[in-house]
């Protein structure tokens, strides 16, 4: 079976081998190509933030600030929220997995504006290198949220370029999220209606629209905050005649919805993951592909459940809490869903699927959390503590970045044309699972016990639990360092791929790995619904081959 | 044993030092165990499927089960009950926090880079400290004099955002005496993991006698008095109406009518606004000629002059502090609007100077 796709693909050009100068890279319009410029920046600054995390942990093994001084720990931690956060989980998924495979799954031969995508990579890069030159200069220490008036008078770090930085970057966002938008809406192949798409589209659907509707909002606030810091205009500071909380408002704005801009992309990725792993059309599809999109606007209405404490009045804090609620329930939908797809599946332990039960798993917590965090009387208690530390890390590091990561394994073959070692993957996923709960999960009794969040020093009763998650992180290290060696490993030594090496239903995996440039050699016509495993080629062979051995 | 120390057997929670203690960590057991129930309902349900259903051979294709529409409608509406249950419940918590009684003793305290400032009713100051009476309402009115603190007393369950630029409150009963940590919840710049303090529960008569041992300054109203003649603001605000200003006796708490028709209740927010943005809301029949105080006074100074003005507010009695000019008769009741100036009609006004 696969040495049928090594004599397919042989003496046929694809798009790794269709040319292979820098230009040919850097000039490309190539949407895979594309991605993988973005693979290649995104990686950089992940393990930039993990060095930041790195010194994090460091400091916090003892009470006593003694490793970084307080003006450095403010700036390493902050560095780490802002590199991470806007330069690593925004881009991920949908600019890395979904512009290599938007195209490629809706049977089209490019995104809508090849052209645009190549700029909105030029756009990131643009930001990207002056928050590089924000981190040489030494970097900011406001806090990723970037409250004023400490960010815009009081603050003696580089916050205006910092956040010139991060406009620039939110252009790529929005650019990307319309490219995404007009390619699902006018270039699926014939045959392929809104509900025969695969539900990782309807999720980056959803997440286009967030992109496009929220980041204009960030690029205001960040702009607002500059003029006020350059020159004295009073927006935010009240010395100045301003409002502090104005920014909050603005700022949560865009980025609750922010949340779900990393989050509903790994959605996506899971879904794809545990329908091919289990071999089952995802049960409820109609409820998870809309119960995207109810995520993509409820998430625009919930902003002010980060402002329980900040004063405002409080039948505003019920209003938010309550819309709070009706958000958490879409995602109990889709939870409920990935659970029943496995009844009754036919399922499968490969890597991919260690990582979808991780999220799962996962997932399950981050999202459990957040009920205690909406729920009014107690957020007064929790906010600002590791409570809340704990609950964005499950959720942005144990779904959006288990949901990479599963996701980055699953195409892996299909982006390189070859097979990493699956001992080595399952491994690595099991290594990140626990070493992710042990760094984690003592962060939620540390914010029970009432320890605030962005503390460089603390008093000594919570030092164990600062112990474990610090031991907890380094485990985590190794687990995202190993797949870096093996992927890289698999380029050279691999074994080739195939077209299709997880048996799955998707057009991705009709066409050879790596795919030729212009995707398919043929016209793709969809006459089913998604995830019709019946239908897979591969699959029919398999059962062939055991009936005529039975 | 009654429930709130059977709660505090449990390791995990700080102490139960106030009103609200014991009702927070009952909700949080309350949320751990209904969420505990349904993590550990869909980890077992996965972990049986998963082992159950595992792959048997390479071209196995499992039978196809087409949606259950009664199960989507059942994991949509039962989690939407419970959690309009949990939305009522954090709903009435956070309104008895936001509701203050009346009768609350009223601590100022003040945030700034990098400590807090208290000040006790009757004058008695202290720094990182908080000296409160066991059993006894205390109210928290803060402000911050540089960028946004945050007010936060694990062991009370409390915090609230220090604001600079606004009051902010937050209220407590203490509930067991003790010393217990005070933090700074929102970051604040470099020292902001060294802005913590301890508070300090005492019994009512070791409370007395601690305040009795701090070296008493004036009260925040007699020392708000002198400011009030210091900064001259005694030249305009003169009683009955007869000075540039509206008179600002009787004025605390009741309602005022401004001069572009809306009314607005005199309170300490709306007073430090008129301090330190006198354009913002005109009495009605004034006119808009008072200069700002904005960066002449402290927000201690505002609120002393706050206190003050509360002194000879309705309800008080005579000035208890000494007035720049002879307090307005304890007889006046607080139900006699009509006799404050901003709602006599302009015509009886005297002509102002300065007014074309």
């Amino acid at each position: 079976m696969a040495s049928e796709d090594i004599n397919r693909l042989k003496g046929r050009s694809n798009y790794l081998n269709a040319a292979t100068t820098v230009k040919s890279w850097l000039l490309t319009l190539d949407h895979k190509r594309i991605g993988l410029l973005y693979l290649f920046a995104i990686t950089f600054f992940f393990f930039i933030g993990g060095i930041y995390a790195t010194l994090i942990r460091l400091e916090l093994v003892t009470p006593e600030g003694d490793l970084l001084t307080p003006e450095m720990y403010n700036r390493v931690f902050t560095m780490h929220g802002v590199t991470m956060i806007f330069f690593f989980l925004i881009p991920s998924i949908p600019a890395v997995l979904g512009n290599f495979c938007i195209p490629l799954m809706i049977g089209a031969k490019d995104v809508a504006f090849p052209k645009l995508n190549l700029m909105s990579w030029y756009i990131f890069m643009t930001g990207a290198s002056m928050m590089l030159y924000t981190m040489i200069s030494g970097g900011i220490d406001t806090g990723w949220t970037f409250y004023p008036p400490y960010s815009s008078i009081y603050s003696n770090s580089q916050v205006t370029i910092a956040g010139v930085a991060i406009f620039v970057t939110g252009f790529s966002s929005i650019l990307t999220g319309l490219n995404f938008m007009v390619t699902i809406h006018t270039m699926r192949a014939p045959g392929l209606t809104w509900f025969r798409l695969p539900l990782f589209i309807w999720a980056h659907y959803a997440t286009s629209l967030i992109m496009v509707l929220g980041t204009p909002v960030i690029a205001i606030t960040v702009l607002a905050l500059a003029f006020e810091r350059t020159l004295q205009i009073g927006i935010f500071d009240p010395k100045l005649g301003g409002d502090p909380v104005l920014f909050q408002h603005m700022f949560w704005f865009y980025s609750h919805p922010a949340v779900y801009i990393m989050i509903l992309p790994s959605m996506g990725v899971i879904s794809e993951l545990i329908a091919t792993m289990t071999r089952k059309r995802i049960s409820g599809y109609n409820f998870v592909a809309f119960s995207s999109l109810a995520i993509a606007v409820f998430g625009f209405l919930v902003w002010g459940h980060h402002m329980f404490t900040t004063s405002q009045s409080m039948y505003t804090g019920m209003i938010f809490s309550l819309i709070s609620y009706a958000v958490a329930i879409p995602s109990a939908i889709k939870t409920f869903n990935w659970t029943a797809t496995i009844y009754k599946g036919s399922v499968s332990f490969d890597t991919p699927m260690i990582y979808a039960l991780a999220f799962l798993g996962l997932f399950t917590i981050g999202g459990m959390t957040g009920l205690f965090l909406a729920a009014l009387g107690l957020d007064i208690y929790l906010q600002d503590t590791y409570f809340v530390v704990a609950h964005f890390h499950y959720v942005m590091v144990g779904s959006a970045v288990i949901g990479f990561l599963g996701g980055l394994h699953y195409w892996w073959p299909k982006i390189t044309g070859r097979l990493y070692s699956e001992a080595l993957g399952r491994v690595s996923a099991l290594i990140i699972f626990i070493g992710f709960n042990l760094t984690f999960f003592p962060q939620f009794i540390l914010g029970q016990l009432g320890m605030p969040r962005r503390y460089h020093a603390y008093p000594p009763e919570f030092q164990v639990l600062h112990v474990l998650s610090s031991a907890g992180a380094s485990i985590l290290a190794v687990g995202f360092i190993l797949p870096a060696f093996y992927l890289l490993y698999s380029l050279k030594y691999g074994e080739r791929a195939g077209a299709n090496p997880w048996m799955a239903a998707g057009l991705e995996w009709q066409t050879p790995s790596p795919p030729p440039t212009e995707n398919f050699t043929y016209q793709p016509i969809v006459t089913h619904e998604p995830y019709e495993f019946e239908q897979v080629p591969e699959i029919r062979q398999a059962r062939e081959a055991e009936l005529q051995r039975a | 044993m009654n429930p709130s120390s059977f709660l505090s057997l449990i390791p995990f929670f700080p102490d139960q030092a106030s009103s609200f203690a014991f009702e927070v960590d009952l909700f949080y057991l309350f949320l751990f165990a209904l969420t505990g129930f349904f993590t550990v309902l869909i980890g077992v349900a996965a972990l049986y499927f998963l082992i159950k259903y595992r792959r048997r051979s390479k071209g196995e294709v499992p039978e196809q089960i087409e949606g259950h529409l009664k199960l989507e409608i059942a994991w949509t509406v039962i989690p939407f009950l419970i959690s309009m249950f949990i939305f009522a419940w954090g709903a009435k918590l956070y309104y008895q926090m936001y509701t203050a009684p009346g009768d609350a003793l009223e601590i100022f305290i003040t945030g700034k880079q990098w400590m807090w400032r208290a000040q006790h009713p009757d004058g008695q100051r202290e720094i990182n400290e908080l000296h409160v009476p066991l059993g006894r309402r205390v109210k928290l009115t803060m402000t911050s004099e540089d960028v946004i603190h945050s007010y936060f007393i694990p062991a009370f369950r409390t915090k609230t955002d220090v604001v600079p630029g606004r009051y902010t409150m937050s209220w407590f009963t203490p509930a067991k005496t003790g010393t217990y940590h005070l933090f700074c919840a929102e970051y604040c710049g470099t020292q902001h993991s060294g802005m913590i303090g301890k508070v300090i529960v005492m019994d009512y008569p070791d409370y007395q006698a601690w305040l009795r041992g701090v070296p008493r300054e004036k009260s925040p109203a007699e020392a708000g008095a002198q400011f009030f003649t210091s900064l001259a603001c005694n030249n305009c605000h003169l009683d009955g109406g007869a000075g540039r200003g509206p008179s600002l006796h009787n004025l605390f708490g009741t309602d005022v009518k401004l001069a572009n028709g809306s009314t607005v209740k005199a309170d300490e927010t709306y007073l430090r606004e008129s301090i330190l943005n006198p354009g913002a809301k005109i009495v009605g029949g004034y006119a808009n000629d008072m200069p700002t105080f904005q960066g002449l006074v402290t927000e201690e100074q505002v609120a002393m002059i706050i206190q003050y003005i509360k002194s000879i507010g309705p309800g008080q009695g005579a000035a208890t502090a000494t007035a720049p000019r002879p307090a307005a008769p304890s007889s006046v009741a607080p139900a006699a609007p009509a006799a404050r100036p901003t709602e006599r009609p302009a015509s009886e006004r005297p002509a102002k100077p300065g007014a074309p």
